[in-house]
């Protein structure tokens, strides 16, 4: 049995999960809610968005269990207590063994068969400058060039052939339970789906997931027996890399904004509802706290951190535990930052809704302060907060990135965005350029910011009726009311 | 309005005192002088003697809030939060913490120069594209190009400003050899390594600025009078810069206005990516060194600029909008 390792985040993101779960029960549960979020679907920017944060989520959750596997007794050792591997893996990194273990000596290009850095090596007596087969990518090609590139073809066009066979299914599956919902046939349904005239966009879902279907079947068939995206300068696969990294920037995006939340709306409806000095408190605890520059303040308060686990090596036991804890840390620190605004925002909110009707009748009926806020304050301002929190989530991806540049983000041996750019600086500047780490990096976190900014717009027309006023359309919008 | 301006200056000087007390706090309490000593030292077999000259060079041998081996006031103004607190209150930074490094006064006056030159032309710059770049798409409303220029906005904002930056060093100075890739020079020649920065900072930072101000317009182009406008039988051109434009010059401005204080502080990534020797650069620097007497003196400078900064945004307001109730 291998040894089960709970991290701080990954119990923070199965929790996470568990309240996303919740928060989805109890949306499906109330009819009012969930009349909202169908309006969040309606937007086929903020489905398409769905569909890739799940994906991304899916491999947040799969690379959230960590575990230390057995290690196999020394020969000829007494059988004493068992052994562990030092180094913690995921359930991701069983998946992608293959990845994993297929490390080459140092850089090579995308798909490549040969190393990118020629060797010198003795042919014939002579010294010549060759660029050395790689051990794993292309490794099974006997003479790889002639084999080379039919061998690329026919993995791609079999991968594309089983990803259209998988999204053909999901479609399958989605228009099944679309059929079931509406009771209608499947054929009805799909027509219905590709004429466009279902409330909710499902023809976007479909070209989303065969979208997704045609990139990733390749993809999968490719990255077994070459390095799709190429290696690092260690070797290391970069698309793990890039896989990984997908974890490191969903904590900090939804960790760290969740971080805000107590802090944020705990003060800001104090401060609006109790108004007096209270409010005047809290009032100059945030400008004290915006006051600094947010950059310098994470920087002085991640220092902090350093030097606290520095002093307190008995808290961890491997180098991965040591570089989570880093980073639960962190998103307690951009989360005790980063308050200032939500909190602004449910002060004002909450000083308007304290002297609407309902909130001074409960007062009259002598019901308590904190049953007010909670049951009659906090329910009617909870829009605000989701709202910032889905648009806080791409900007925190975005930072983490600037902070791991400026040396207070992530540990440097955990896997991220910001580490990948902070290398490929000096990558770029070679000759030949070493591109592809950089252009991985960027293709993965553009895709998981977009998504997040697209979802994040959805959320806000759907809950924030103001906003929808300013949404361009590609069409101008014609007033009709059906008869 | 005197009074007002009194009041408000009143406000920032106590929490420029909040902030003072919180950085005293991360930086003093947190770790000790004794934490930073070894630090600086490096590792943890260094002798007690060492670590006392450290602080004693540094003046950091006192306690920290209450000297009680002292008599009557001297209880409290012979420690480093009172020495720290009222050196930082009379602009003397002392030196820095590491060996090579010299006075960090000099080096801020030195340092903001070359801050200066990059920041302000693109804070003027980057309110004149952003604001014109809105207007367009404002005026173009309900049309395809409004539309393909929000997306292009969403997807500009969805980009990393690292990305902008190293592509932009790539293309421009590797192949097109347009700018040299990073370095300064003083004078006139500053313009050819300044070029770049800035041209790359405005487009990196285009889209969600340009986002932003087209719904202000928006906003600002649903009230009643631009309607009355219109209905005067005003072009729409006129009636969007004489009626609209101005208006929404309002919230702009103070969005803009949050901006300032980096200004002065010059933008970290930027600055270090180009090898400006600007005070960004110089956070960066530090943070690297964990040098923190200079850290914790660009805290402090950062949150003074930032709360002027408000400041006269806030009186300039009144001035601006005379609605503004002076509260």
């Amino acid at each position: 049995m291998p040894k089960i390792v709970i991290l701080w985040t990954d119990a923070a993101v199965w929790l996470m999960f568990a309240a996303l779960l919740a928060y989805g029960w109890s949306v499906w549960r109330t009819p009012e809610k969930r009349q909202r979020w169908g309006r969040v679907f309606r937007d086929g920017g903020a489905l398409a968005s769905t569909i890739v944060l799940l994906l991304a989520l899916g491999v947040t959750l799969l690379d959230s269990v960590h575990y230390r596997p057995l290690l196999p007794p020394a020969p000829g050792a007494a059988p004493g207590p068992a052994a562990y591997d030092t180094r913690t893996r995921s359930l991701l990194d069983a998946v992608l063994a293959d990845l994993v273990d297929g490390r080459e000596s140092t850089y090579s290009k995308p798909l490549a068969y040969l190393g990118f850095t020629k060797e010198s090596v003795v042919v014939n007596g002579e010294v010549q400058r060759v660029a050395p087969r790689l051990q794993f990518g292309g490794a099974h090609l006997a003479d790889p060039a002639t084999q080379w590139l039919p061998d690329l073809v026919r993995r791609a066009s079999l991968g594309l052939a089983a990803g259209a066979g998988v999204a053909a299914a999901a479609v399958l599956l989605l228009l099944a339970a679309l059929a079931r919902a509406r009771g209608a046939s499947l054929a009805v349904t799909w027509g219905a789906v590709r004429r466009r005239e279902t409330p909710v966009p499902w023809h976007v879902a479909v070209v989303t997931l065969a979208v997704i279907g045609l990139v990733a079947g390749p993809a999968t068939a490719l990255s077994g027996p070459y390095h799709l995206l190429g290696t690092d300068l260690t070797g290391n696969d970069v698309l793990y890399q890039c896989l990984k990294s997908i974890r490191t920037a969903f904590v900090i995006g939804s960790l760290a904004t969740l971080a805000t939340l107590p802090l944020a709306v705990g003060l800001g409806l104090a401060a609006g509802y109790f108004r007096g000095w209270v409010d005047e408190a809290i009032q100059y605890l945030y400008t004290v706290l915006s006051s600094v520059p947010n950059v310098l303040l994470i920087a002085a308060l991640v220092l902090m951190v350093q030097v606290f686990l520095d002093q307190h090596p008995e808290l961890f036991e491997t180098g991965a535990e040591r570089a989570d804890l880093k980073l639960f840390m962190l998103c307690i620190v951009l989360g005790l930052t980063g308050w200032a605004t939500l909190a602004r925002l449910l002060r004002a909110e909450t000083l308007k809704l304290r002297e609407l009707e309902y909130v001074q009748a409960a007062t009259a009926f002598g019901i308590g302060h904190g049953r007010i806020l909670a049951r009659h304050v906090f329910p009617n301002v909870a829009h605000l907060m989701l709202i910032v929190t889905v648009l806080e989530f791409s900007s925190l991806v975005l930072y983490e990135a600037v902070l791991s540049y400026v040396g207070v983000g992530v540990d440097p041996s955990m896997n991220s965005f910001g580490g990948m750019i902070n290398l490929a600086r000096v990558e770029m500047s070679r000759d030949p350029m070493v591109w592809w780490s950089f252009a991985s990096a960027f293709g993965f976190m553009v895709t998981l910011v977009l998504a997040a900014n697209l979802f994040a717009d959805g959320v806000r027309d759907a809950f924030d009726p103001r906003s929808r006023l300013f949404r361009a359309r590609r069409r101008p919008v014609v007033q009709t009311r059906k008869a | 309005m005197l009074r007002f301006i009194l009041r408000r200056i009143g406000y920032g000087a106590l929490v420029l005192l909040g902030v003072n007390l919180l950085t005293f706090v991360l930086f003093f309490t947190v770790n000790t002088p004794d934490d930073m000593a070894r630090l600086n030292l490096g590792g943890k077999r260094v002798s007690a003697e060492a670590i006392e000259k450290w602080k004693a060079e540094r003046g950091y041998d006192k306690p920290l809030y209450l000297n009680t081996a002292e008599a009557g006031t001297r209880q409290l103004t012979e420690t480093i939060f009172w020495e720290r607190s009222v050196s930082l209150f009379m602009l003397d930074f002392g030196r820095a913490d590491s060996e090579s490094a010299g006075d960090i006064g000099a080096e801020v006056v030195q340092r903001m120069a070359v801050s200066l030159q990059l920041a302000l032309p693109l804070f003027v710059l980057q309110l004149i594209a952003s604001t014109a770049f809105a207007l367009l798409l404002v005026m173009f409303r309900g049309t395809a190009l409004d539309f393909w220029g929000v997306v292009a906005c969403v997807l500009m904002l969805s980009i990393s400003g690292l990305f902008y930056i190293i592509v932009g060093q790539v293309l421009f100075s590797r192949v097109l050899m347009l700018a040299p890739i990073s370095g300064y020079a003083p004078g006139l020649d500053a313009v050819k390594f300044l070029m770049l920065p800035i041209l790359l900072s405005l487009v990196a930072r285009l889209g969600g600025e340009a986002r932003l101000y087209r719904a202000m317009f928006l906003e600002e182009a649903s009230k009643d009078y631009v309607r009355t406008a219109r209905a005067k039988g005003l072009a729409e051109q006129v009636v969007l810069v004489r009626h609209v434009l101005r208006n929404a010059l309002i919230p702009i401005i103070t969005s803009a206005g949050s901006y300032l204080p980096y200004v002065f502080l010059g933008s970290l990534v930027f600055e270090s990516f180009f090898g400006l020797p600007g005070l960004g650069a110089y956070v960066i620097e530090a943070i690297g060194k964990q040098d923190f007497a200079v850290v914790r003196t660009m805290v402090f400078v950062g949150s003074l600029l930032y709360i002027a900064t408000y400041a006269l945004i806030d009186i300039a307001y009144t001035w601006v909008d005379p609605r503004v109730r002076l509260a």
